[in-house]
């Protein structure tokens, strides 16, 4: 399945995998930001109309 | 505004500090690194152009903390501000004053510090003259950055971090000014290049700064 | 989202109309697009990715490792692209003093600055084979690793300041004076290593490379992360912008 890489296997599958990781990060933290602050911001505005 | 870049020099070498700690600081450096480095004329001298321009920029940063916040806590920065100088002029005036008690000593102490790095002996003149062309930048630039953070707590640490980056050309093209000219090459368009960045940082920051002191005082 | 909320509230300050009205449109028009353009976004990444791992050809003088260029590549443009939107929103705040716009600058700070390290993270890798080393002091990569310290001045003081207007005007303002030595340290540092590094830069080769078998799939990689940039850049500007209106209601309860 993974293609023959010869001898940088290591090189490329590394490289991959840190942009993976990066990627996956930033974007996990901003859905993570967006589910903290629609939360905060729909509290909030619960609250205000009571 | 000239009374007040007066007053700053004046305030400067009676305390003492900037210039005193500016110059030994740089001593200790010197130390240091040639300890580190071993006593052999061709380590040091390998590192000598590197060594100065990272001294000299770090000696600039420590002085830097000092220019607005004194200030700013006896409430002089907001009559300064608010007063019939231009902010501009006034945001110059420190950065020329704080060049005055830092870069230029560092100047005249360059040659010396070169020394006893075991710096080619043509080299000096271009060394001598790339830190003249250069420290003013980073005074300049220095002063921006204090302008953006003297207001708040510990900010220090926060201005070295914004001012490294912007000492980046200086500091490439100081070194290769230095490099350049200890191995006898035609070091000059580097050299036409880092007296670009020093004019462009005069005239640009102190509007920047105006900028920040206005909104932070605002 | 009331457009009329704010303009009843006495000791509010004039900014809470601003947090109420163009924001309002940004809100429900971005909310209506998002959740496709992630789709879209995710999607050609995903074939962008997997054509150039699985599918593109060994370079005869890179091997296989010539596969990393379809990160690399799209990962650098978007850190300088990322930084350039960053300028032009901090320009749009000072001039305009639109809140979206400060917003959005400080929410693609954080998307940039993975991008920044993406590419030195792959420019890095890519190296050793190419170089034998790890890390070399190349125009390119030294300029990397100088942008990177100006992403984090930027975020840095983004995070101390409270207050959301003076952080935003200061902000602005070093994003300006710092793409100008951002800029003058590019040239520096070309200046610099001339001498040291002849024939060893990261050259993209584009000639060779300019094979369909390269060229398609390296557009599509650089479309995915282009779109993943602008998704992420607007959920973010989101989260702000509702950050931001709920301080405004916290500090307006406080106040009542």
């Amino acid at each position: 399945m993974i293609p023959d890489l010869g001898t940088h296997a290591v090189a490329v599958l590394t490289a991959y995998g840190i942009s993976a990781v990066l990627i996956f990060a930033i974007v996990v933290l901003s859905l993570l930001q967006a589910r903290r602050a629609k939360r905060r911001l729909d509290a909030a505005e619960g609250r205000k109309s009571d | 505004m000239f009374a007040l870049y007066l007053r700053d020099v004046r305030l400067a070498l009676r305390s003492g500090s900037g210039t005193a700690n500016a110059l030994a600081f740089f001593l200790l450096l010197v130390l240091l690194v040639s300890l580190g480095v071993g006593p052999g004329r061709e380590g040091l001298a390998a590192v000598a152009p590197g060594m100065i321009w990272v001294g000299t920029l770090l000696s600039c940063l420590f002085s830097l903390d000092r220019m607005f916040v004194p200030d700013h806590d006896d409430g002089v920065l907001e009559v300064l501000v608010t007063g019939p100088a231009p902010v501009e002029g006034i945001a110059a005036a420190k950065a020329l004053a704080h060049w005055t008690t830092i870069g230029l000593p560092l100047t005249a102490a360059s040659p010396f510090f070169a020394y006893l790095f075991s710096l080619p002996a043509g080299a000096y003149p271009w060394l001598v003259l790339s830190i003249a062309m250069g420290t003013p930048a980073l005074s300049f630039i220095g002063m921006f950055s204090a302008a953006l953070t003297f207001p708040l707590r510990r900010g220090s640490l926060l201005l070295s971090l914004l001012v490294l980056p912007m000492y980046l050309p200086t500091l490439i093209l100081g070194v290769q000014t230095v490099k350049l000219a200890a191995v006898g090459a035609s070091m000059l368009p580097v050299l036409l290049f880092l007296g670009g960045v020093t004019l462009i940082a005069v005239a640009a920051t102190p509007f920047a700064a105006a900028f920040a002191l206005r909104a932070n005082l605002g | 989202m009331n457009l009329g909320h704010g303009s009843g509230a006495g000791a509010a300050s004039r900014s809470t109309i601003w947090d109420y009205a163009n924001p309002a449109r940004f809100m429900s028009a971005t909310g209506r697009i998002l959740p496709a353009a992630s789709a879209t976004a995710g999607g050609t990444l995903a074939v962008g990715v997997f054509w150039s791992f699985f599918l593109t050809p060994d370079d005869y003088q890179h091997g296989a490792t010539v596969k990393i260029m379809f990160l690399h590549v799209p990962a650098a443009l978007m850190a300088i692209n990322g930084w350039l939107m960053m300028l032009a929103a901090s320009l749009v705040w000072l001039v305009r003093r639109h809140h979206v716009s400060a917003l959005a600058a400080k929410a693609a700070a954080p998307v940039g600055l993975t991008m920044t390290l993406i590419a030195l993270a792959t420019g890095a890798i890519w190296g050793k084979p190419a170089w034998g080393a790890y890390w070399v002091w190349d125009p390119r990569l030294t300029s990397f690793l100088v942008l990177l310290t100006f992403y984090i001045a930027y975020v840095a003081l983004w995070e101390a300041i409270d207050n959301p207007d003076l952080a935003a005007d200061l902000t602005s303002i070093l994003c300006i004076v710092g793409s100008v030595f951002a800029l003058l340290s590019r040239y520096a540092v070309l200046f610099w290593s001339q001498g040291l590094h002849q024939g060893a830069s990261l050259s993209l080769d584009r000639e060779s490379h300019i094979d369909n078998a390269y060229y398609v799939p390296l557009l599509v990689c650089i479309a995915g992360f282009v779109m993943s940039f602008l998704v992420l850049v607007l959920l973010r500007t989101r989260n702000e912008i509702r950050l931001r209106q709920l301080a405004v209601r916290t500090a307006r309860r406080d106040l009542a």
